[in-house]
């Protein structure tokens, strides 16, 4: 059995409708919203300021810290319990490590770059949707970067290759069913963030990673275009 | 805070003029929106200036409290995110998100908005949790009473979980509203030098000496306050206070 159409009824390499916006927190030094379907991330940048304790600085360059949160009302099932859990910090950390390569923070010695970003609606993608929004935020505020950096997932679903799983495709119980949050910088495609879970044999992961590059440079366009919209 | 600053700005708060030119009893442009989370039961998004905050609503089925057996449980926090302000950390809920949440949480628990008895599934076994949290996007300044604004527009929307095998099944959401009564508002009056004010922005409430929260019904009985700040308030002034909280309570009473 192959899965013939997606539940949405999305062709097997189409996103979720993408809405991303910059600068929606006025208290932030830079921020950026990101919505894929029914899944919304805030990202804020805080910095380049101080970095404590001292002990923490590096005279070289500037420290990028990431946070990563699921608001208490965010997902369809039970509540969120409110405080940092062992999957958000995680995920806060391959967020630090998705972004990483693409900032430059030797320009700010002894500092630190805080990222927060908080989920206030998820459908899966959840992390893949952060990193979107967290960089535009930190295009927003001037960080020097070489790229954007888009994510979205890859996955399988009932032996059939597809882009952005939500909620009911993952869950879905026939056939291998697998994951791949992939994070890329869209000029030179080189992958910051990859994980995975699920079965899927060799020839399908390579087809679902060729799959994702094509709608992530799109998701790279749609990010872009926010930061300019800001300022027309 | 600059005492020198305080005096200036004292000086023109007693002839009517805030630092943005609005006057002292004049709250920015709010808008109330419903139904702004998918996967939340009840959900609002408040602005105000620029401040932004969303309430959610998330319901599930507990045990009741041993000393009421048949009524259901409202729980009420505010999760003040670094995201939203920069005096925020990360970390466990400080004492601003306490107190938020605690006074916001009594103006509707004592106004018996919630019908707690309506909640109960099974006596003394199964009742329904309402879990309410505030959560600010980005903050300047008013959070109580916008949160509180936020948590009874969130309230209105919310609607049951159908119940499967005596759990919620958030997948199937029921058309039954939450029984809700009565609405509190509540209102925060600031005090500046001699100068009373309401929706204080970031950088008003640097400056603020006290404070009193009043909740007000549709009858303009009271149902909870709180006292905040460093100074002392007299009887007159507190009456006073209660009385612009009234009259600002029915503009707020309108949005909703």
């Amino acid at each position: 059995m192959t899965l013939k159409k997606r539940p949405d009824g999305r062709k097997f390499d189409q996103t979720r409708k993408v809405e991303a916006k910059a600068g929606v927190i006025k208290n932030a030094d830079g921020s950026g919203f990101f919505k894929i379907g029914n899944t919304s991330a805030y990202a804020a940048v805080y910095g380049p300021k101080e970095l404590f304790p001292r002990n923490k600085q590096d005279p070289k360059k500037g420290l990028l810290r990431c946070n990563y949160n699921m608001m208490p009302f965010s997902g369809a099932g039970d509540r969120v319990r409110p405080g940092p859990s062992r999957r958000s910090k995680e995920i806060s950390m391959v967020t630090q490590k998705a972004l990483l390569p693409v900032v430059d923070l030797s320009n700010c010695p002894n500092a630190v770059v805080d990222v927060f970003i908080e989920l206030t609606e998820t459908d899966a993608g959840s992390r893949c949707a952060g990193i979107c929004a967290a960089s535009i935020a930190l295009a927003d505020a001037g960080i020097t970067m070489k790229d954007m950096v888009s994510a979205v997932s890859a996955g399988i679903v009932d032996n059939q290759v597809l882009v952005d799983l939500d909620y009911q495709e993952e869950a879905y119980e026939t056939g291998d069913v697998a994951d791949i949050p992939v994070a890329m910088i869209p000029n030179t495609e080189e992958i910051t963030l990859l994980q995975m879970d699920g079965r899927i044999s060799k020839e399908d992961f390579k087809k679902a990673l060729e799959m994702v590059k094509q709608p992530l440079k799109d998701l790279a366009e749609i990010q872009r275009k926010a930061l300019k919209e800001k300022y027309k | 805070m600059n005492q020198d600053f305080k005096n200036h700005m004292c000086q023109a708060l007693k002839k009517n003029v805030r630092m943005d030119g609005r006057k002292n009893d004049e709250f920015r442009k709010i808008t109330v929106q419903t139904g702004v989370i998918a996967g939340a039961e009840g959900s609002a998004k408040v602005t105000c200036g620029d401040t932004e905050l969303i309430v959610g609503i998330k319901m599930n089925v507990g045990t009741p409290y041993p000393d009421t057996p048949d009524a259901g449980v409202l729980m009420t926090g505010a999760e003040l995110y670094p995201m939203s302000n920069p005096q925020f950390e990360v970390g466990p809920p400080g004492d601003i998100a306490i107190e938020t949440a605690r006074v916001i949480d009594r103006g509707i628990r004592e106004s018996g908005a919630i019908d707690t008895k309506k909640l109960c599934i099974e006596a003394g076994e199964k009742v329904w949790m309402v879990c309410l949290d505030i959560a600010p996007v980005n903050l300047d300044g008013n959070l109580i009473d916008l949160g509180a604004l936020g948590a009874i527009a969130a309230l209105r929307n919310a609607k049951f979980p159908e119940l499967k095998d005596g759990k919620p099944d958030y997948k199937h959401i029921s058309k039954k509203a939450l029984p809700i009564s009565k609405i509190p508002i509540e209102i925060t009056v600031s005090k500046i030098g001699e100068s009373f004010l309401v929706d204080l922005t970031n950088e008003e409430e640097k400056f603020v000496d006290a404070r009193l929260t009043v909740a007000v019904l549709e009858d303009d009985t009271l149902c909870a306050m709180q006292k905040g700040g460093d100074s002392p308030l007299t009887q007159d002034e507190i009456l006073m206070m209660i009385d612009l909280a009234i009259k600002k309570s029915k503009d707020l009473r309108k949005l909703l």
